[in-house]
């Protein structure tokens, strides 16, 4: 009787294990959906002011696939408007990240570049990027331009900055390896510092990413009359809130994407890093 | 004829934090012939890094000149190959293409720069390790591939630093004999740093005792006693002997100083 108990109940395997931390993941996010779901519908607040999660799946379907219009004319259209944003964020945060790569280099590398250079790009850091929507809007318009400059500027610095660090923290004697084996200054900065700068340089991309979305999402509330941002601030217009936090989740879903299309590319470059860092315990 | 001239050499750092001049080498003058095998010679933290490293013109001297082939060090090149005291290999290149690293410099294709690598990774002792990254060896093993990347480059002269100091007693004696038949049948110049007066006379035909820092040169001699090399031998013994007795004077002498 026992025997058969015990066969009826293994010890806890890995497959249970894994079921169970995939619950303890969802635990948390499965209740505040639920209480958020009851409050609304308890009438404390007029449905309209805070639509419950259902209401908003239904608003996000029917903008993704037009299936009862209750989106008006921003039924079946979000794919456009993401792809609006997304082009946005990849031309402004493509940019940035390859003018802030280069330029940051340069005055970790040269004492030169470095005295000339820093100092300009130093004061205009910390001029918050969402001023300069005015000057953007007046310069490029009401179009692309002016929200992809926008998300230039506020991928550039971190993408900057951490670059500079990056080569700047370089171990010395790297660099003596790579010129006793016979490199040249341009050999040394292609097949050693930039290299070698790498993990840094990613921990800007990713920040910068972040600082991309947002920049998008502003920028279309503004100066641009297409994309999720757009979507969101046009639908608080007309008092659909419902599509606002449906926009809301769009946003967070995109920018939770790029970030790990980021972390996978950097997991694949960064390969020989794996053995040595604290992240391989994971496994 | 002699490969390495090394004249007058005065090295000084300065210590911005402690706002003073660090004199790390003392007017140190020798002449390294071409298939020299020098082994340098010195307690800690006497200078030997320090001159190894204007030799291979990752510093310049404070003043003094060094020679080498007869052009005067200004900067690193290919012709001198350095293994360091650490590993410094590049992290992100695994064990072939560390070894081949020069090689890529030259724009040399990467199918001959396998095979020429090989022979590089085979000799000391790697075979089997070839996509392995720096971060997944052990310490001894990232020295071994630091050798085997200064011998590929074939250079003229071979600056040493320590090389063999993580190494277990049985990979160094293999590593040693390797090192000595490299040697001869390359016919290169070398410049082995190293602590240990044992190490220092089973491989080197000529010896360069270091003072205490300030560093100065104590003692340059020859060192031919034939190889394979026993060091329970009364020949080995002797110049011990001699060895050891400067070291002792030295310390005797910077007690009294004290
Ligand atoms: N970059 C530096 N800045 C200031 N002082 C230095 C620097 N490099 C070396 N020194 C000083 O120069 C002296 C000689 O250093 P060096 O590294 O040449 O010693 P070493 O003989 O190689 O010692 P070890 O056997 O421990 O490696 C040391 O006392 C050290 O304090
Ligand atoms: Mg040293």
């Amino acid at each position: 009787m026992r025997a058969a108990t015990e066969r009826l109940y293994p010890a806890p395997g890995l497959a249970w294990r894994q079921i169970q931390s995939k619950i303890e993941r969802i635990t948390v996010p499965l209740l505040i959906l639920i209480g958020w779901e009851a409050f609304s519908r308890s009438g404390y607040l007029p449905p309209a002011l805070l639509p419950p999660p259902s209401a908003v799946l239904a608003a996000l379907a029917d903008w993704m696939f037009a299936i009862d219009g209750s989106t008006q004319d921003y039924a079946g259209t979000w794919i456009r408007h993401v792809l609006a944003s997304s082009s946005r964020v990849a031309a402004g945060f493509g940019i940035a990240a390859l003018i802030g790569v280069i330029i940051g280099t340069g005055i970790g590398w040269s004492r030169f570049i470095e005295k000339t250079v820093e100092p300009t790009l130093q004061m205009l850091r910390p001029i918050p990027p969402v001023s300069w929507i005015p000057l953007a809007i007046i310069w490029f318009g009401i179009a692309d331009k002016p929200a992809i400059f926008l998300v230039f500027l506020g991928s550039f610095f971190p993408i900057l900055m951490n670059t500079i660090h990056g080569v700047k923290t370089i171990d010395r004697n790297l660099i003596r390896a790579g010129a006793m084996m016979g490199a040249s200054e341009r050999q040394l900065l292609w097949n050693v510092v930039v290299p070698a700068a790498l993990p840094s340089i990613f921990a800007g991309l990713r920040i910068g990413v972040g600082s991309a979305w947002m920049l998008t999402v502003t920028a279309e509330m503004v100066a641009v009359k297409s994309g999720v941002g757009y979507v969101l601030w046009d639908t608080y217009y007309f008092l659909r809130y419902d599509m606002v936090i449906a926009s809301m989740v769009s946003i967070g879903l995109l920018g939770y994407l790029s970030d790990i299309a980021i972390k996978l590319l950097m997991n694949r470059v960064l390969r020989w890093q794996r053995a040595s860092t604290i992240q391989s315990r994971e496994g | 004829m002699a490969e390495i001239v090394i004249s007058n050499i005065v090295k000084s750092f300065t210590d911005r934090q402690r706002n003073a001049d660090i004199l790390a080498v003392d007017n140190v003058s020798l002449t390294i012939n071409d298939h020299d095998f020098v082994c340098l010679l010195g307690p800690s933290g006497c200078g030997k890094s320090t001159l190894l490293n204007m030799i291979a013109g990752f510093d310049k001297p404070t003043s003094g000149r060094i020679e080498v082939g007869g052009v005067v060090v200004q900067k690193p090149g290919a012709d001198r190959g350095v293994v360091f005291q650490q590993p410094t290999l590049m992290p992100w290149l695994n064990v072939a293409d560390n070894v081949a690293f020069h090689l890529k410099l030259s724009g040399i294709r990467k199918a001959e720069r396998r095979a020429r690598a090989q022979e590089f990774i085979d000799l000391v002792g790697l075979k089997g390790f070839e996509a392995h990254f720096p971060s997944e060896l052990s310490g001894g093993m990232n020295q071994r591939v630091g050798i085997a990347r200064a011998l590929l480059m074939n250079p003229r002269v071979i600056l040493m630093d320590e090389p063999f100091a993580a190494l277990d007693a049985q990979t160094k004696i293999e590593m040693q004999e390797e090192l000595v038949q490299i040697w001869q049948r390359i016919r290169c110049t070398i410049v082995f740093v190293t602590h240990s007066v044992d190490e220092a006379l089973l491989l080197g035909n000529r010896i360069a005792v270091m003072s205490r820092r300030p560093g100065r040169i104590r003692d340059y001699f020859d060192f031919d006693m034939p190889r394979p090399r026993d060091v329970t031998s009364p020949e080995f013994n002797e110049a011990k002997r001699r060895v050891l007795g400067l070291i002792r004077d030295e310390s005797r002498m910077s007690r009294q100083a004290a």
